[in-house]
């Protein structure tokens, strides 16, 4: 075991202390110091599993996977939040998930509906009401293509037929009604929702879109929820290497596009964790491949382009070279005037599922070091692609309470941390930087080369604000 | 003081039919009484209101909008002898959730001043089993306290009774619920009477009282009403006037000593309800 390893493990041990012998012993399997080579056998977290009581845990739920992620920015589709007002108010467009549209007229991404359930709702069971609602949507809205419900906890408890109403009421709709059974209290965090989420896509859209015609450069971008235009940035590079992104999802995506994309030659899939089930199938049932890529910071950009191109021939490898070489004196140019005042600087990430590995390489290309990363609903397949791309003796944390964020922020004293609202204000009072990075703090886009140097520019913003001279940094 | 009483057991077993020949005895008897039936169903007043069934709390609410919009003399009607009724109501089989309907019409007369202070007594008639928390709603802090099982010398009946009792001693533990007798509304069975005092004793109770089957409950319950207002002079008028003041005399209140299954299936067998399996 390296010094490194054994110092870092030194301070997990310590910010353990703090917490009862049952809870030390079950919050020690889920952090870590990292390992990149993966020798080290005792370097490894668990995850996936029920957060401990009594702890802070940062994770959502089934509802906030399947609604807040997955279906929600289908921007044709009217999503329905099946059940009491407040999961639907409280999920509200939080992602900011773009979209291209008229809201209220052919897309509704930003529209809050739901069945508001009541007491009688409970007591009587909500499918009556449903139903309505339904109605009255196809009268509303003459112009979507789709209808999810979307249950939320007491539509689970009371057993309402939600996949009856949907199957009898599609009937007249000319587009597809989808039951979603992701009540909240289904799985140990909102990891169980894309899952479920992925599923009724597979069961009740997939493979019934239509396409005119297709080509063999025909490509999906999969697990882009366009979050502040990223898809946008994303798409854009495709089509200049030469791609046909016949199909986005779900940021920005219509219900045809999630009824085609299994006439892609390859699925791009940008968050593994939330679509991964899908690709899958869509390899199994269809034989289309996919491929894992990376569009955060210059480095991982050339190389996912490289990587995208050699599935297909000449011609788009050409053309991805010609790309590298239009955009690198761009991204040069972003890297030169921001690394000086970033170089050094060491970030802290705990993100959902994805960014705590995926944004290394845009802050190793501003010569910034991730010295912690942990995932609130990340699976072992997630900390395997991390620990490579992490620092030897950086911090895995998984499912982090906020009592352990805290407390290695003050050990490891980074620069800037970044992770979601619930945290954004406890480190704002200890003084420490602070950039969300669930949805880019109202910034954006942070993909390809039109996001590198928004990116680049909010974290020396964040890191080098002159606000937090005048703050008193708690030592 | 006001005693509230829960009558619980399998379902079809006689529970409405028993409670409200029990109230209609102590109203006669002088006592105030009032019934909230708890069983979507809604049959556990019919015989004191002459009626096929009552507005119920939750059927009013859902067609007004909410609970708030109801009025108490909208749901608590008046009966024979001044007894007052109300009925949760709730959806029918297979739908929603009718435990939560129990809770809100039980808050919404409660917070509505349905329980006068004067009242003698309350009796809760409650669905078949304890199936969810709502149906265990009327035995909960601060309201039922004592509880009697309607049962018969039927097997599944006395499956019931111990069921109910496990449900009983959770209560038990927690709040002052305690179990005040079996009943023993007679089906004719084999060793009836023998059989449910033994299993009132192996419970920890006692067997209350034993009814007799009789034509004349059925024959009051056709013009819904109970024995002692159809034909007053009848012996099966007596009977739950006997039981009615066996209940008001009550002082047997136990916390219940539910059977393990194969306990409950050894004391069939002793009685010959049950045949032995044979032995490989």
């Amino acid at each position: 075991m390296s010094s490194a390893i054994k110092e870092t493990q030194k301070i997990i041990d310590e910010v353990l202390e703090a917490y009862p012998e049952k809870t030390r012993k079950d919050r020690a399997k889920h952090l870590a110091p990292n390992d990149p080579t993966g020798e080290c056998s005792t370097c490894k977290v668990t995850s996936n599993v029920k957060s401990r009581p009594g702890v802070m845990t940062v994770r959502g739920c089934a509802y906030a996977g399947a609604k807040g992620v997955v279906w929600g920015p289908v921007k044709d589709q009217i999503t329905v939040s099946h059940g009491p007002v407040g999961c639907g108010q409280y999920s509200w467009w939080a992602r900011r998930n773009y979209y291209n549209g008229q809201t209220g007229i052919n897309t509704f991404g930003t529209m809050h509906i739901t069945t508001d359930f009541q007491e009688k709702d409970i007591v009587y069971g909500g499918d009556k009401g449903l139903e309505a609602a339904l109605l009255e949507l196809k009268e509303l809205f003459p112009l979507a293509r789709g209808i999810g419900i979307l249950s939320e906890c007491p539509v689970g408890l009371i057993g309402d037929d939600i996949e009856a109403v949907a199957k009898n009421t599609e009937k007249d709709f000319g587009y597809p009604i989808v039951p979603v059974r992701c009540e909240g209290f289904r799985g140990v965090s909102q990891s169980l929702g894309h899952h479920i989420a992925n599923d009724s896509i597979r069961d009740f859209v997939l493979g019934k879109g239509e396409l005119k015609e297709s080509t063999p450069y025909d490509v999906s971008l999969i697990g882009d929820y366009n979050i502040g235009g990223d898809a946008w940035a994303s798409r854009k590079m495709l089509e200049e290497m030469g791609l046909r992104v016949i199909a986005q999802w779900t940021g920005d995506a219509s219900v045809n596009e999630l009824g085609i994309a299994h006439k892609s030659r390859l699925n791009l899939i940008h968050c593994y964790r939330s679509m991964n089930y899908i690709c899958r199938h869509m390899e199994e049932k269809y034989g289309v491949p996919w491929t894992e890529f990376n569009f955060f910071g210059p480095t991982k950009i050339y190389q996912s382009i490289r990587k995208i191109a050699s599935y297909f021939d000449d011609r788009i490898k050409e053309n991805a070279e010609k790309l590298i070489e239009k955009y690198k004196p761009v991204m040069d140019a972003v890297i030169e005037r921001y690394k000086p005042t970033l170089e050094d600087k060491k970030v802290m990430l705990y993100v959902g599922g994805l960014r705590p590995r995926h944004t290394i390489g845009a802050y190793e290309d501003l010569g910034m070091e991730v010295v912690a990363a942990g995932y609130e609903f990340g699976h072992d397949d997630d900390y395997k692609r991390t620990y490579p791309e992490l620092k030897e003796g950086a911090v895995i944390m998984d499912d982090a309470t906020l009592y352990e964020m805290e407390e290695f922020a003050r050990r490891l004293r980074p620069d800037m941390v970044g992770s979601g609202i619930k945290e954004k204000y406890s480190y704002h009072k200890m003084g420490i930087p602070f950039r969300q990075m669930h949805s880019w703090d109202y910034s954006g886009p942070y993909h390809g080369f039109d996001g590198f140097p928004v990116f680049a520019r909010d974290m020396d913003m964040t890191v080098n604000s002159p606000t937090w001279s005048l703050i008193r940094r708690k030592r | 003081m006001m005693r509230q009483i829960a009558v619980y057991g399998k379902g079809g077993i006689g529970k409405s039919t028993t409670s409200q020949n029990v109230v209609a005895c102590l109203s006669e008897a002088g006592y105030k009484c009032m019934i909230v039936g708890c069983d979507p169903k809604a049959d556990a007043t019919r015989l004191i209101l002459h009626k096929k069934a009552q507005v119920t709390v939750m059927d009013l609410a859902r067609e007004r909008g909410s609970v708030e919009d109801l009025e108490i003399e909208e749901v608590l009607l008046t009966g024979y002898r001044g007894i007052r009724c109300a009925e949760s109501g709730g959806p029918e089989p297979g739908v929603g959730c009718a435990g939560r309907g129990v809770i809100t019409a039980i808050n919404f007369l409660e917070e509505n001043g349905a329980y006068e202070a004067d009242t003698d007594f309350v009796f809760y008639d409650v669905l078949g089993d304890v199936v969810c928390g709502g149906f265990a709603m009327p035995i909960r802090e601060g309201k039922a306290k004592e509880i009697y099982i309607v049962t018969s010398g039927e097997m599944m009946a006395m499956y019931a009774a111990n069921n109910i009792s496990r449900g009983i001693l959770k209560y038990a533990q927690s709040g002052g619920v305690r179990l005040g007798g079996l009943i023993c509304n007679s089906r004719k069975t084999d060793k009836e009477y023998e059989l449910i005092a033994e299993l009132a004793k192996r419970l920890n109770t006692h067997m209350i009282h034993f009814i007799p089957r009789d034509n004349e409950v059925q024959r009051a319950e056709l013009r819904r009403k109970t024995v002692v207002e159809y034909s007053p002079e009848h012996p099966q008028a007596d009977e739950y006037r006997t039981l009615a003041k066996k209940i008001a005399e009550n002082k047997n209140f136990v916390i219940p000593t539910p059977m393990s299954m194969d306990e409950l299936e050894d004391l069939l067998m002793d009685f010959g309800i049950l045949e032995a399996e044979p032995e490989d």
